[in-house]
């Protein structure tokens, strides 16, 4: 299974096309169920704070989703993702307001690999900090 | 607590079979916000090549990660479950978690370090389908963190991954 995007038609520091996602209370009330990960500090802000965050915080798993949002749209088939990784460096803090927070996601190719392959690095942040590290997709192009 | 050592290269048995159902991916690409029809419709999952609904990559992780707690949860490892946070995660895919899959994962201790206090073990997953072919590893740092580490620098980063230590 493979992408739409031809192999030939990227080079080394073609950008795909950036993204932001907006993060909400509700949306981790949802992720949380969805995914069976209940820890209340994505929900509870007593339970946060009591823990040494600043805030409710949304799940990492959730970030690591968004982010990879940019590959995959770009690629068109999901599947084309071969290889997806990520470090956790710093939380998405989650206020409770209308707003929440917003993680912004850019990527570009990094690297030309072998069977039509590349390497895509992806830097996503939230108000102004880097949330991911080494955050890292190959993908198969066709 | 330093970690035992010895527990490095441990394999764990494969956990009972998990049934991955389109519903769920449904409700779990809502939940991520992610509208592609590969998740949702059968027919866009066909035109893909694949053969029903497929789930978005980081779905593994709800299955990898449960099937880790037999892991986390040794009492023989020592592991403080309380204090771990996620710190790294990646995966490998041979193809796309799909609706109908039914899936085991067999997980192995891959390294086991105490770095400045904290307990950092990384656990590798292997999934496998019914058939007994590959689907997707799924590698997982944890980090137990020091017990100092409450308060003021390093916090942050910690407990940011505690996120996906409880539940």
């Amino acid at each position: 299974m493979a992408a739409s995007i031809s192999y030939d038609d990227v080079e080394v520091g073609t950008e795909l096309p950036a993204q932001s996602f907006p993060v909400t209370r509700a949306t981790l009330v949802r992720y949380a169920g969805a995914s069976g990960d209940f820890n209340p500090i994505h929900w509870n802000e007593k339970f946060a704070r009591e823990v040494g965050l600043p805030d409710v915080i949304a799940h990492g798993m959730f970030t690591m989703a968004s982010a990879a949002r940019v590959v995959t749209d770009w690629a068109g088939d999901p599947a084309a993702v071969v290889e997806y990784g990520v470090r956790f460096t710093k939380p998405v803090v989650v206020p409770n307001d209308d707003k929440g927070a917003l993680i912004e996601v850019s990527a570009k190719v990094a690297v030309k690999l072998d069977d039509k392959r590349v390497r895509v690095d992806l830097v996503a942040t939230s108000a102004g900090q880097k949330v991911l590290g080494m955050a890292r997709a190959v993908v198969q192009l066709s | 607590m330093a970690l035992d050592q010895s527990f490095v290269g441990r394999a764990y048995p494969p956990t009972a079979p998990y049934e991955v159902g389109r519903e769920k991916i449904r409700e779990f690409a809502e939940a991520i916000g992610d509208p592609n029809p590969a998740y949702v419709d059968p027919d866009a999952a066909k035109a893909l090549g694949h053969p029903d609904v497929i789930a978005p990559p980081t779905f593994a992780f709800a299955i990898t990660y449960k099937a880790a707690g037999i892991v986390i949860a040794d009492p023989e490892l020592g592991l403080d479950y309380s204090r771990v946070v996620h710190g790294d995660q990646k995966f490998a895919y041979t193809r796309p978690l799909r609706a109908g899959d039914r899936l085991t994962v067999s997980s192995t201790i891959e390294s086991v370090k105490t770095l400045a206090g904290n307990d950092i073990l990384d656990v590798r997953g292997e999934v496998h389908d019914e058939t007994g072919a590959h689907v997707v590893t799924a590698w997982t740092k944890l980090v137990a963190r020091a017990l100092d580490a409450d308060a003021g620098q390093g916090t942050e980063e910690g407990a940011q991954g505690a996120q996906d230590g409880g539940a």
